[in-house]
């Protein structure tokens, strides 16, 4: 059973360790397009698999956002990389299992997956 | 749309956009009725008389990068293929209500899915907006309201990853033993 009981946990725990996390406006961010044609080509499960791995490898400085339609509704779902100081990487036609490779190789790794980016989604 | 909670998460989506500080979902199954309703509520900016009366036309789009906007025409259209339909009410100032009728036991309803998944990826995405959900099975009910979770967090943020995980877990919990995963 799931209780409020855990959640005040959660709340301990965390107030422990939050002035480990302050500079997050320098990490670097990733943003899932969620507007009606990411959700319907399956952006929900994207943006789940990305969250999750982020806090099972306890990445502190990575944000993951959602926006709105990016404007190539027949590649989504996408999702933009914005690493501070580096070129916008865009990654199209996502799904949990190559979001999770995005994140290992390219947030961990700093090596862009240039085979799921959209410059190679036509080739 | 493969699941109707993915509907849900696209017409909420709407009302965050709107500047919603309370958006309401409400999930209604009815097996004497043969009824599922689903409510989406919020007091955001509302729409006017004129918009409102083509918001169902897909070529009518408050978006950008496009003219269409399919969100409300496919979760119409998901109702009306279970023989219900789609209610919309608005005002300017005041907020949005869209409501959705499905006949519960038509074999093109679509299932209800992951509700909890749609509800954290929207605390997720806006956590400066409440959301009360509640769901009912005939006699039974559960509901999250993210105000009550905001006072037991007290200050900590409820976007954290620890937190989004317990309120996916607890989501799913309450709907399973409602049986409302079955629906």
């Amino acid at each position: 059973m799931k209780s409020l009981a855990e959640l005040e946990a959660i709340r301990n725990k965390t107030l422990g360790s939050i002035n480990l996390r302050n500079d997050r406006e320098e990490g670097t961010r990733i943003v899932v397009g969620m507007a009606t044609c990411g959700i319907a080509a399956g952006a929900r499960p994207v943006l789940s698999a990305l969250v999750d791995e982020v806090a099972k490898r306890d990445l502190k400085d990575i944000i993951v956002s959602q926006t709105g339609c990016i404007g190539m509704c027949r590649l989504e779902p996408i999702i933009e990389v914005y690493v501070p100081g580096k070129e916008k990487v865009t990654y199209v036609r996502m799904s949990p299992e190559k979001a999770v490779r995005v994140i290992s190789e390219h947030i961990v790794n700093n090596r862009p997956v240039k085979e799921f980016t959209v410059s190679e989604a036509d080739k | 749309m493969k699941e109707l909670s993915l509907h849900i998460l696209d017409i909420a989506k709407n009302s965050t956009a709107a500047g919603a500080s309370l958006v309401e979902i409400t999930v209604e199954a009815s097996h004497p009725d043969n009824c599922l309703t689903i409510t989406i509520r919020d007091d955001g900016k509302g729409m006017s008389s004129e918009f409102l009366a083509r918001v169902k036309d897909p070529f009518t789009t408050s978006r950008t990068t496009r003219k269409v906007g399919m969100g409300i025409p496919l979760f119409e259209l998901s109702a009306m293929s279970s023989g219900g339909g789609l209610d919309i009410t608005s005002a300017s100032g005041e907020g949005t209500t869209v409501t959705a009728y499905f006949a519960l036991d038509h074999i093109d309803r679509q299932p209800l899915g992951d509700v909890a998944s749609t509800l954290t990826v929207l605390i997720q995405g806006s956590p400066a907006v409440d959301f009360l959900y509640r769901h009912t099975v005939d006699n039974a009910a559960f509901e999250l309201d993210t105000r009550q979770v905001r006072q037991i967090l007290q200050g900590v943020a409820i976007d954290g990853p620890d937190v989004i995980k317990w309120l996916y877990d607890y989501i799913t919990e309450g709907i399973n033993n409602l049986g409302g995963n079955l629906i």
